[in-house]
């Protein structure tokens, strides 16, 4: 399911400690327009959690996560809405 | 043939690499076989972590700023005042404002980041900021009016300068109150976009403990995406609202758009291999970048752009030799942290590391502004 996911925005911020991936994701989200599909990539365990809790105090859509397990990161995918 | 290096940006990571890069080839530059050449837009550099204090009515603004041709070998390096229009990757050349270009074999783009407050709708109406020399002016003088109400510090974008900064200013702002006997009138709010104080995790335990213990409110998940200057309301992405009476804000910032158009980077921040900063866009062969525009997972602060400059510095170096360049940069960061006016902690980390954040002291408050005052020795590649 998730493979089908094709995001118009990829960010990469697999190895980031600070300001972190959650803040790399907020500043893309902030320039993008509703109904853009983005996809967060992060080495950062803690992401899996804290992404998906702005995701929905902010009242975007989780699309999915995917957990690379082999090339070790994660694949947040967002939908931003209004 | 003489090998061209040039660098793009005159602060912190332009300077000590010309010193650096002038120490490390003397001999072939002497020789005719490197020419080196600096060019930033004005003559002068200036030192950005003195605005903290302009703002508090501690520095002047004069003391943030020195020529740059008092802080290079202008023997050994050609320094040109003029701003660079268009890069070039393949033809690897630069256009020049004032016309004509330059041509160069080993380019380091070091042109650090700009504020772009207008991106948030209101807020250059409605808000203040310490990031520039003219904001700086203008919140010190907001600042020593403002005795009652609710002063709210908000950090509104990321990537930004100086990631300590915010909390150091609601630290010392509400230090500075209660020494003028106004802290009881004076609310004092800190927000943070994403769900603690600050990105790292060791400073934000220790910064929440902090502001609890200080009477400091915290607004976690707090992204403003307009400020309404009549109401003075600020709205945000996740649906709140914030009354305040004076703002100070870390406005948006945003890289160069003469990286965006050379295809280097998204929002003006090349994107570089983290290790050897050689920008990782396919053409750009010879490209480097230092400082805040290049888009490392640290912080743009100052002691970054000074390590660096180290790595890419050895690099060229050995290029130029014809070896194999083997210097590559850990993530390397040094911040000090003021805890209030009179005491100030420290960090020290790499890539992947969590600091430790050590008790504040009048002795680190000490070590911050001795820094402050011998910063021109590290921009000099002395320190």
């Amino acid at each position: 399911m998730s493979e089908a996911i094709q995001p118009d925005v990829t960010i990469d911020s697999r190895g980031a400690t600070c300001p972190g991936p959650l803040m790399d994701l907020i500043g893309k989200v902030k320039k993008a327009d509703a109904g853009t599909v983005l996809e967060l990539r992060t080495t950062d365990s803690s992401s899996s959690h804290d992404v998906p809790e702005w995701v929905e105090k902010a009242g975007h859509e989780l699309l999915d996560v995917v957990e690379h397990d082999e090339e070790g990161y994660w694949s947040i995918y967002i939908e931003k809405t209004e | 043939m003489t090998e061209r290096i040039v660098i793009v940006g005159g602060g912190t990571g332009g300077t000590v690499l010309a010193n650096r890069l002038t120490d490390d080839l003397t001999a072939e530059i002497d020789a005719g076989e490197v020419e080196i050449t600096l060019v930033n837009d004005t003559p002068e550099q200036t030192y950005k972590p003195v605005f903290l204090y302009v703002a508090f009515g501690r520095k002047e603004l004069a003391e943030a700023r020195r020529p740059i041709a008092d802080l290079i070998d202008t023997d050994r390096v050609n320094l040109l005042v003029d701003r660079v229009t268009a890069l070039d990757t393949g033809a690897k050349r630069l256009s020049l404002e004032d016309g004509g270009g330059i041509g160069y074999d080993q380019l380091v783009l070091a042109t650090g980041a700009n504020l772009a407050p207008e991106e948030v709708p209101g807020l250059v109406e409605g808000g203040h900021h310490f990031y520039g020399p003219e904001g700086a002016e203008e919140l010190r003088d907001a600042l020593a009016g403002f005795e009652a109400g609710h002063l709210v510090l908000s950090v509104i974008g990321v990537p930004h300068m100086c990631p300590a900064a915010p909390v150091e200013f609601v630290l010392m702002a509400d230090a500075w109150f209660r020494e003028r006997g106004l802290r009881e009138d004076v609310e004092i709010t800190y927000t943070y976009p994403i769900q603690r104080a600050h990105g790292i995790q060791s400073v934000a335990d220790w910064a929440t403990d902090l502001f609890e213990e200080r009477d400091i409110n915290l607004e976690t998940f707090f992204n403003p995406e307009a400020i309404d200057p009549g109401t003075k309301v600020i709205e945000t992405m996740e649906g709140e609202s914030l009354e305040y009476d004076l703002l100070v804000a870390i406005p948006p910032h945003a890289g160069s758009g003469l990286v965006t158009e050379a295809g280097l980077g998204d929002d003006g921040w090349v994107a570089v291999d983290r290790h050897t900063l050689e920008a990782t866009a396919e053409g750009a062969d010879g490209v480097y970048a230092i400082g805040d525009v290049a888009d490392v997972p640290t912080s743009k602060a100052g002691s970054v752009a000074h390590y660096e400059a180290g790595t890419v510095a050895e690099r060229i170096a050995s290029r130029v030799r014809g070896q194999v360049p083997t210097a590559t940069f850990d993530g390397k960061t040094i911040c000090f942290i003021e805890s209030g006016m009179d005491e100030a902690t420290f960090v020290e980390f790499g890539y992947g590391d969590q600091p430790v954040v050590r008790e504040p002291s009048k002795l680190l408050h000490w070590g911050k502004l001795a820094y402050n005052e011998s910063y021109w020795l590290t921009a000099r590649g002395l320190l």
